[in-house]
This record gives C-alpha cells, sequence and structure tokens, in this order.
C-alpha cells in the first residue's frame, strides 16, 4: 500500500510537532543543568553562557540529596522485589487454577488502583501513628512504612501483567514436569518463570518505578531522616532563590536511570499490555 | 491513584474451558491441592487487605467522627455524628461547600480536556508510526520519555519552563516572538489551569500512545489493503478500520486515564509548590490541604469518600453505555 504525498506530509507536520512538544523540556533539562548559577536567575538562555559541570558537584551539599537518594534507593528496591515475589505466586494461582473467588480476587484487586489516593491517604496516616503510638512498631515516617505502602501500589498491575505472560506459556509444558512427578512449586520455580523472565524483569522496573515516582504518601509519611527524593527535590527553592541549575542536575540524575530501564524494557511494557488489555 | 499504570478489567478473562491444564486442575485432587491456589494467593491478599481495604473501611467510619485535631491523638474519644460532616461538607450554601463544589468543576474540566489531548495526540503518534521508516524506533522512545520520567521531575522542569521572569514559555512568547508586552505569570491566576493542563498532557499522552501502539500491532495490515483496493482514503480507513478495531483498547484506556486526572495530586503539588491557586484547586489538593490545615479528618474522610462514590457512579454507568452500545452492534 503506497503512501499518497498528503500522507507523507501529515505524517512529517504530525511527528515535528510531537517532537517539538517531548523534546523542549528535555532540552531544558539537560542545558539548565550545565549552567552557571547567573544564567538561570537572570532572564532564560537557550545555551549556556558558560558550560559547567558545577550544579553536579553543588548539588550534593545544598540539600542532603545523597540521603534522599539513598532513601529512595533503598524504599523503591525493596517494594519492587517484594512486589514482584508476592505478584509471581499470586499470578500462579490465577494462571494456572480455578478456584471458587478467582474472579473477585481480580476484580478487586484491579479496582483499588483506580481508587483516589487521598481516601487511603488519611486512615493509613492515623493506622500508622496510632499503631506506632500502641505497639511501637515504628510505621510513621519510617523506611518500612513507605516499602509496605508502595508494595501494594505496583502489586496489581504487576500481578495483572504477570498473568498474561504466564497464560502464553504453553500448558504442555506444566504437563510434562508433571509427568516427570514435578509438584506444583517446581513447576512454578523451574518451568513458567525461566520462560517469563523478560516479564517478570519488566514488572520488577515497574515496580520500582512506581515507588520512585510517588508523591503524594511521600510527602505524609516521612520526615527529615526518611524523606525521598520525591519530596527533598523541592528543598533546592529557598525563600529567596531557586537553584535552577541544581534542580535540573538533580532531576537529571534522578531520571537516567529509571527512563533508561523503561526504554530498555518498552517492548516488554507493550507486550504486557497486548497480553492483557487488548485480548 | 498514586500508582501510575493501567489496571483493565481482569475479570472478562474468562477461562479457556477446553485446554487440558484447566480440566487437569479442576478435577479435585484431595483438600491440599485446592488449598494450593489460595496459599499462593495469602500474602497478596493480606498485604491488599492491610493497606487497601482495611483503610478505606476505617476511612469510611472516621468520615461518620467529629475527628478534629482535638481527637486526632487518640481517636477513640472522637464522638460519632453519623452524616453531619458529610451536611457540614457538601452543604453549597456554606464557604466550604462552595470552595468543594467549585474544585470539582475545575477537576471535571481539566480531566475531560486532559484525557481528550492526550488520546488526540497518542492516536496521531500511533497512527503515524504504524508504518516502519528509518529513525521510527527512535521516536518511539523519545515519545514514552515523558511517561518514564519521575513525574515530580518531569513537573518540576516544567515549572522552570513556566517561570515568569527566568522561564522559557515568556522569553519565547514576549522577548523572542513579542506577542505580548507584559510577562504573564502562569504559575498564579488564570493562566494556571491551562499551565496544568499542559502539564498533565505531556506527562499523560505517552501512556495513551503506548495503549494504542500495542492495540495497533493487533491489526491485521491486510485489512488496510482491502480498504484501500476498495479506494479508502487515509480518513476512510482510519474511521472504518483502526478505530473500530482499537475500540476495545479505547473503552479501557479513557476511562482509566479519566479516573487517574481526577484523582490527580502529584501534577499540581509539585507544579504550584505544596499548594494549589483556586483556578487550579483539583479535588485531592483540595481534601489534602483542608485536612492537614485543619487536621479535620472527619470532613477529609467524608469528602474522600464522597468523591469515591462520584467515580464508582461515573465508571459504572461508563460500563453500562459503552457495554449496551457493544450489544447493539452485535
Amino acid at each position: 500500500m503506497r503512501e499518497t504525498a498528503g500522507e507523507r506530509w501529515g505524517r512529517r507536520i504530525v511527528l515535528t510537532l510531537l517532537t517539538l512538544f517531548v523534546t523542549i523540556p528535555l532540552y531544558v533539562m539537560v542545558t539548565s543543568a550545565a549552567k552557571p548559577l547567573q544564567d538561570v536567575q537572570n532572564g532564560f538562555t537557550w545555551w549556556p553562557s558558560r558550560p559547567t559541570l558545577q550544579p553536579f558537584v553543588d548539588m550534593w551539599s545544598t540539600v542532603p540529596l545523597a540521603r534522599y537518594l539513598v532513601n529512595s534507593l533503598v524504599v523503591s528496591s525493596i517494594a519492587a522485589i517484594c512486589s514482584v515475589a508476592v505478584a509471581i505466586f499470586a499470578a500462579f494461582a490465577v494462571s494456572r487454577y480455578r478456584f471458587r473467588g478467582r474472579g473477585v480476587f481480580s476484580v478487586t484487586v484491579l479496582s483499588t488502583q483506580m481508587f483516589p489516593g487521598i481516601l487511603f491517604l488519611l486512615p493509613l496516616f492515623l493506622i500508622y501513628v496510632n499503631l506506632g503510638n500502641a505497639t511501637g512498631v515504628e510505621l510513621y515516617a519510617s523506611r518500612t512504612g513507605l516499602v509496605i505502602t508502595y508494595l501494594t501500589f505496583s502489586l496489581p498491575f504487576s500481578i495483572w501483567m504477570l498473568v498474561g505472560y504466564f497464560d502464553s506459556i504453553p500448558r504442555g509444558l506444566d504437563e510434562a514436569a508433571q509427568v516427570d512427578g514435578a509438584g506444583p512449586l517446581r513447576i512454578l520455580f523451574q518451568v513458567i518463570l525461566p520462560a517469563a523472565v523478560p516479564g517478570v524483569v519488566a514488572v520488577t522496573v515497574y515496580a520500582f518505578m512506581t515507588a520512585w515516582g510517588e508523591v503524594l504518601f511521600a510527602s505524609v509519611m516521612t520526615d527529615e531522616s526518611s524523606r525521598t527524593l520525591a519530596v527533598g527535590l523541592q528543598g533546592y527553592s529557598t525563600q529567596f532563590n531557586v537553584y535552577w541549575n541544581q534542580v535540573m542536575a538533580a532531576s537529571l540524575v534522578v531520571s537516567i536511570p529509571v527512563v533508561a530501564g523503561f526504554l530498555a524494557l518498552q517492548r516488554y511494557f507493550v507486550a504486557g499490555l497486548t497480553a492483557g488489555a487488548v485480548k | 491513584m498514586a500508582t501510575s499504570t493501567t489496571a483493565p478489567d481482569a475479570g472478562r478473562r474468562e477461562p479457556r474451558a477446553g485446554s487440558p491444564a484447566r480440566k487437569a486442575a479442576r478435577r479435585p485432587r484431595g483438600p491440599r491441592r485446592s488449598l494450593l491456589p489460595y496459599l499462593l494467593l495469602a500474602p497478596a491478599v493480606v498485604l491488599e487487605l492491610a493497606i487497601h481495604v482495611i483503610p478505606m473501611v476505617v476511612g469510611v467510619w472516621m468520615s461518620l467522627l467529629e475527628l478534629t485535631q482535638f481527637h486526632i491523638r487518640d481517636w477513640s474519644t472522637a464522638p460519632f455524628v453519623g452524616l453531619e460532616n458529610y451536611r457540614a461538607t457538601l452543604d453549597l450554601n456554606s464557604a466550604a461547600g462552595k470552595e468543594l463544589l467549585h474544585s470539582f468543576w475545575v477537576t471535571l474540566v481539566y480531566s475531560l480536556l486532559s484525557v481528550g489531548f492526550a488520546w488526540l495526540l497518542g492516536m496521531a503518534a500511533a497512527v503515524v508510526l504504524q508504518r516502519p521508516f528509518r529513525g521510527r524506533a527512535i521516536l518511539r522512545a523519545l515519545f514514552l520519555t515523558p511517561y518514564a520520567l519521575p513525574v515530580y521531575t518531569a513537573v518540576i522542569t516544567w515549572s522552570f519552563l513556566l517561570q515568569r521572569d527566568t522561564g522559557l514559555v515568556n522569553h519565547v512568547l514576549v522577548d523572542q516572538l513579542g506577542l505580548m508586552n507584559e510577562r504573564p505569570f502562569w504559575l498564579i491566576g488564570d493562566n494556571s489551569f491551562w499551565s496544568l493542563l499542559v502539564v498533565s498532557v505531556w506527562r499523560n499522552w505517552p501512556f495513551a500512545f503506548l495503549c494504542l501502539m500495542a492495540g495497533l500491532q493487533n491489526v491485521p495490515g491486510e485489512m488496510y489493503e482491502a480498504a484501500a483496493i476498495d479506494g479508502a482514503g487515509f480518513w476512510r480507513r482510519l474511521r472504518s478500520v483502526t478505530l473500530p478495531m482499537l475500540r476495545p483498547v479505547n473503552l479501557v484506556l479513557l476511562l482509566v486515564l479519566f479516573l487517574w486526572t481526577f484523582n490527580d495530586f502529584n501534577t499540581p503539588y509539585v507544579l504550584f509548590g505544596g499548594s494549589a491557586p483556586e483556578q487550579a484547586d483539583l479535588i485531592s489538593i483540595h481534601i489534602y490541604r483542608s485536612s492537614f490545615k485543619t487536621w479535620d479528618f472527619g470532613s477529609g474522610s467524608a469528602m474522600s469518600v464522597a468523591l469515591l462514590l462520584f467515580l464508582l457512579v461515573v465508571s459504572a454507568a461508563y460500563l453500562l453505555i459503552t457495554n449496551r452500545r457493544r450489544d447493539d452492534h452485535a
């Protein structure tokens, strides 16, 4: 099927406009991170008057960025690993077994993800605070509380995507292993998981990104010692000054790992979406 | 909700009854066998109960209490007031009720516009990238980047762009193009709504693009060939092949995007630095601020529950209407 001249020009115009729309903020983030402070204080410049890497050095001392970074890394990694571990078992059950309550489970878990976060915030805040007062288990303002909260945020979509992957693995493999005398857990670990590695990796990255980018609960459930990047990056604006060059440098540094991870695995996300939504 | 990806209806995924594994699984094999799926699900169920279901029930209970700052340290002392919180916050003649209603309208208009534009851009990109050409993979990765960025870095960058004196937007509009004589404020006043909208579209359209791209992969190329042989032009093919084939994706996508933008907290919170101007006072921010400003969690919970009920009614109506239409077509 040949493309007409009109279609070709239409395509070029659409792509140019979208590329500009997407690229300009990214361009500003990258170039402003290499600007000296006066360039971001007196009017906007398209290019640094004197390109410098100083903001990447200064950003660590203006705010305790290293601590926020460690907090975010610890919370997001543990939340991602736990979330995927829990999701693997749940997805295996949903994919390979018929049982009473299967439909109810799927619908309930997925619908909680659509509910307003603010609905959970106030009760969860009170529950964490009161639990701490009553039992001494510190969930409020602790990294443990954040890990538990975040791992449930990514859980529904992780289960749903893994069910899609597991469903696409032929059941003939299960049966062959079963004939060899393998129990259900051995089937999961030796047959299904090895075949679903890309899916598991994609889901882990997704769970990590969810925790890495969460703002609402981080703004309420953390104090100075457990603060994550989501809240900490706002510390670059003081009453008198905003260190925009350092903000952009810090934004760039905390964005690159997740953007790289997402883009590297994008085709598995597409595959996961196709497996579930389109069916 | 605070999380950020789709969750369409898995309940629809019915078992393929004919496949041998299903039969094997259904065959009773003693109690140990039938308990296994529940054991596998137990961790997920416990977590969902602890972090979603129980807090939700507690939230409904809180909305019936006079849970003000005097009772917040020990909420067992908070008196039960029935529907008083609902009456007070939803009373449209009071100042608080008027503010809530205003916030509701702002949120509704914001969500509809944001979803509409995000869908349009996602659709345009998915269609023009359907046919392979040199550089397609790079453009696809570039277009997905706003969605892959952590939401706060994306929004912080935009707030830099929108600064009155040091931002790119005013530099281009005022200094370079000379379209305006005065440098407008973008983050306070009437303009703040449009700023919020642009930022939210910038951030969300790649998700629409990702889903529509996934959907388009399932449209067989022969359908376009056949349509082209019948003399269908670009728009005709779009209307008669692409859109009908994408219908299942669109049904889920539009609802999910609407619920996300309606509940959006992150964009206004980061863009306006913890508060929001009246013109961009989205409902989540409104509840958050009125709860933590006055420490009146009772009325905050009442507003949250009312918000949930509204969204449930809208979602149910949406699913009913779209399902009925599907039956009509069948």
